[in-house]
């Protein structure tokens, strides 16, 4: 899906923020929470499906994608897949923070589970892939006019552009159907490189833009 | 979903959500304070400026962090989630590499912890792929123009590691002094190490 986090790009978003010498991990104490709290459940709701937990900070409002800085989106993403699953009652959050604050709210009753079915086959995201890889290095590409509905890791700004294999990595389970619990289908995945001004236009700085790509995004150039 | 007026402050939802899991057992709030102290206290730069310093002042080991940087940073006990494959890019005078994840903010977490504000914000994750000798420039690198620029967008399960260029002055430091010199930025490459 062409979600708010496929952001490369888009334009609008103003300076970088300057770096800070010694930032420390969490900037506030909820984040860390946050941080845990999305990390260690993960495995009992997913079993440990990042592609899943990607997928659900994709399809975030833009709002809650962006109000509240990486660890609100976090979380946000977190009570989506807790909600889907049916750990969490839609609303139960909103409901506790109001009890939270003496209100008198009556919280939704807890739901029957519904967790995905879904065991990894091995650990990470790594695989092997009997077939042989298609492309090599060298080969020029050309990316697929993709427009999928569902996950995908090819971004926007990469859609319908020629590129150079600039190397083969380990194959990957493909997040396209493994973040929607529809099989790991491992790929041969490449390190492709593009020109700046095949994907910008000829007054665009000129530099090289390297991005991993699955095999399934990528056809010969012709 | 909630529109920006009525938004709830995400301290009082992460409280409530962890309540929420505390009472139904998914998760134990001690073992969470020991995840959230390594994060904070032992994963972290300090470990990339580590296996910078040793790449620097050990050509062996310089050599195999090219060639496999996964099993190199591995020698030296980093390991864990984000890292499954490492790969190390080297700055040299005639290019300069950056790092960036437009779709999320992946990054190695092994050697560098978890990711710093600037890479997350979606300022820099949208421009760095776009214009990223202006953004360099923002950030108070000017790269010159006869220094090729490398984008490397970790689109996937690839993490990268910049190696950077070892400051002049520092022949006769060792790797224990030079890795206090190395910084976090420099290793993702938005920065160079400066000299002493």
């Amino acid at each position: 899906m062409d979600s708010i986090a496929d952001m490369g790009g888009m334009q609008g978003f103003g300076p970088v923020p300057a770096p800070e010498a010694d930032e420390p991990p969490f900037a506030e104490t909820w984040e860390g929470r946050a941080f845990a709290l999305t990390v260690l459940t993960m495995g009992r709701i997913s079993g440990q499906n990042l592609d899943a937990f990607r997928h659900a900070l994709g399809r975030l409002h833009p709002l809650d994608y962006l109000s509240d800085g990486y660890y609100g989106r976090w979380l946000n993403a977190a009570e989506l897949m807790l909600t889907d699953s049916r750990i969490l009652a839609p609303g139960a959050v909103d409901a506790r923070v109001r009890r939270n604050r003496g209100e008198d709210v009556t919280e939704p009753p807890l739901p029957e589970p519904r967790r995905p079915d879904y065991a990894p086959t091995a650990a990470g995201s790594l695989r092997e892939v009997d077939d042989p890889p298609r492309f090599a290095a060298g080969d020029t590409v050309r990316t697929r006019d993709l427009h999928p509905t569902g996950p995908t890791k090819l971004p926007l700004y990469l859609r319908r552009r020629t590129g150079t294999v600039a190397a083969l990595r380990p194959a990957h389970v493909l997040p396209d159907t493994h973040a929607v619990f529809e099989g790991e289908n491992a790929q041969h995945v490449y390190t492709v490189s593009f020109r700046s001004r095949d994907l910008w236009g000829p007054e665009a700085e000129d530099f090289t833009l390297h991005a991993e790509l699955f095999e399934s995004y990528l056809e010969p150039d012709s | 979903m909630s529109g920006p007026t009525d938004r709830i402050p995400p301290a009082l939802r992460t409280e409530a959500l962890e309540q929420l899991l505390v009472e139904r057992e998914l998760v134990d709030p001690a073992v969470m304070d020991k995840f959230i102290a390594t994060y904070e206290r032992d994963v972290g730069p300090m470990n990339g400026a580590k296996v910078v310093a040793r790449a620097w002042t050990d050509p062996a080991y310089h050599e195999r962090l090219l060639a496999d940087g996964t099993a190199a940073i591995k020698e030296m006990g980093f390991g864990g989630p984000q890292g499954e494959h490492i790969v190390v890019l080297e700055q040299a005078a005639d290019v300069h590499h950056v790092v960036v994840c437009t779709l999320c903010s992946c990054y190695p977490w092994p050697v560098l912890g978890l990711p710093p504000s600037w890479y997350k914000d979606p300022a820099y994750r949208s421009r760095v792929v776009r214009e990223p000798r202006a953004v360099l420039a923002e950030m108070g690198l000017d790269v010159p123009a006869d220094r090729r620029i490398e984008v490397w967008d970790s689109s996937a399960e690839v993490r990268y590691l910049i190696l950077p260029r070892r400051p002049a002055g520092t022949e006769d430091w060792d790797a224990e002094r030079l890795a206090g010199l190395v910084t976090r930025d420099a290793m993702v490459g938005v920065a160079e190490v400066g000299a002493p």
